[in-house]
């Protein structure tokens, strides 16, 4: 009797164990608010690395879009997170990585990439350029507050929008990258920096 | 008592075993499924020369409209349900919440049974920008540009383009503003365009994939941004045909609701470029 109690016991711990990792949902670590969660992109960078949209969670991160032969927002938005990534470097003695993923992938492929980059001395993986290979990267631009549209006339219509991500991807603040950059974001990135 | 998912409109009480309605429930939903992914149907709209409605920075809008295939009917609700039951991610409560929120869904009465006060063949609504997008993407599709649409929704029964029969604009704002605060009716009733494409013009606001960068300023939302530096080919649109009333009325609607946002009256159709020709 006891051993036939032990028995069910054990089938029941097995039962319960099998309940709990089913119940694991896809996204486990991320939290229902998290950016990563937006369905799989994957991305392919400057250098011409591919890796999954997914992949940067873990550590918070600077995200943004952008698109390579825009003459005038977009150079500006890399001007704006170098000085922010100098300025916090300055003010925590730690670094925040950069990511912006182009919303024109038919025009910007990895040598353009690579031609922004060298353009505005940029390197990866401390600040990465890469272009939608796989996925809906419209998912990505809807959940930063990021639009676009194409002009009858050619070029983008858009925002500049970027985004402080926590390590698993929440909007921690986001700032629309124009002219120097304020003090109170440095902060903010700065006092995220430091709580990891 | 956990009940076992089902998928019904609402009607079905069955006096039969939980297994067998299970295993029944399962067999309708595939049905379902298989019945709702046979029904897409699209056309094929030539494109070409457009005007827009919309003017971009003080000048006509001129273009070149590329050939596409349309949808000939905005997605239903029986097709959103096939898609959920397939994509358990997209069910209501279920996903991530930056993807859809609390109001997603909302009117069906459990996030697989439409309930009776739902109708298979309206048009879903209460979809957010996001979920009409991944229901394009799976039947290897996408949602129209706003051009896209615009030059759809440009025709009547015998013209390509009727946007300056003024008798035909009274007729869409009557429609609309007599249906304003209902669900949509259920679509196809009414005879289709030139192009053959049903319920454009009278029946929803249709999502469209660029509908948020219509007006990018007013969708910044940084508080002391400053436009002009802040946009990259800025446009400032206006309605260059003060007489599309309805048009603006659909602006107006599509630009106050943000992408994760769910309305009443918002559904979708979708589209697909043509290829290799």
């Amino acid at each position: 009797m006891r051993m036939r109690f032990g028995w069910m016991a054990a089938l029941a711990c097995l039962l319960v164990s099998f309940a709990a990792l089913a119940a694991i949902p896809r996204h486990h670590a991320l939290p229902a608010d998290s950016v990563y969660a937006i369905p799989a992109l994957q991305l392919r960078d400057q250098l011409g690395q591919a890796f999954a949209f997914a992949s940067l969670q873990g550590r918070p991160r600077l995200v943004g879009m952008f698109y390579g032969s825009c003459r005038m927002a977009c150079p500006l938005e890399i001007e704006y997170l170098k000085s922010l990534q100098h300025a916090v470097v300055a003010q925590s003695g730690k670094s925040i990585p950069v990511a912006l993923v182009s919303f024109d992938p038919a025009r910007d492929d990895v040598a353009m990439l690579q031609k922004v980059a060298d353009m505005h001395h940029v390197k990866a993986p401390g600040f990465v350029l890469a272009r939608p290979e796989q996925g809906d990267e419209g998912m990505l631009a809807g959940v930063l507050g990021i639009a676009y549209r194409p002009l009858p006339a050619g070029g983008f219509s858009h925002n500049v929008r970027v985004s402080l991500l926590d390590a698993q991807g929440r909007i921690v603040a986001a700032t629309d990258a124009s002219g120097a950059p304020d003090q109170a974001f440095v902060k903010v990135v700065a006092g995220l920096l430091n709580k990891h | 008592m956990v009940t076992p998912a089902r998928v019904t409109t609402g009607r079905a009480r069955w006096p039969i075993p939980m297994t067998t309605r299970r295993s029944v429930s399962m067999l309708v939903l595939l049905l379902m499924a298989a019945a709702a992914a046979s029904a897409q149907d699209y056309r094929r709209l030539p494109g070409g020369e457009f005007d827009s409605a919309l003017a971009v920075d003080g000048r006509a809008a001129h273009m070149q409209i590329a050939p596409f295939d349309m949808r000939i009917e905005p997605v239903t609700n029986a097709e959103f349900l096939a898609f959920v039951v397939q994509h358990p991610r997209w069910r209501r409560g279920e996903g991530p919440t930056l993807l859809a929120g609390p109001d997603f869904l909302r009117h069906w009465q459990g996030p697989l049974q439409l309930g009776d006060a739902i109708q298979p063949n309206q048009p879903v609504t209460h979809v957010s920008w996001f979920a009409a997008r991944a229901y394009c993407n799976s039947e290897q599709a996408r949602l129209p540009t706003w051009y896209e649409w615009e030059y759809a929704s440009a025709a009547d029964a015998t013209r390509a383009d009727a946007r300056r029969d003024p008798l035909r604009n009274q007729k869409m704002l009557s429609a609309i503003q007599t249906q304003t605060g209902n669900l949509p009716e259920p679509v196809g009733t009414r005879p289709p365009n030139y192009y053959g494409v049903h319920d454009l013009n009278r029946l929803l606001w249709e999502w469209t994939s660029d509908y948020a960068a219509m007006f990018p300023n007013a969708d910044a939302r940084v508080p002391g941004s400053v436009a002009s530096l802040a946009l990259c080919g800025g446009s400032a649109l206006a309605f260059a045909d003060k007489n599309q009333y309805a048009l603006m009325m659909r602006v107006a609607a599509l630009v106050a609701l943000k992408p994760v946002d769910s309305a009443p009256r918002v559904g979708f159709r979708c589209v697909r470029d043509v290829s290799g020709e």
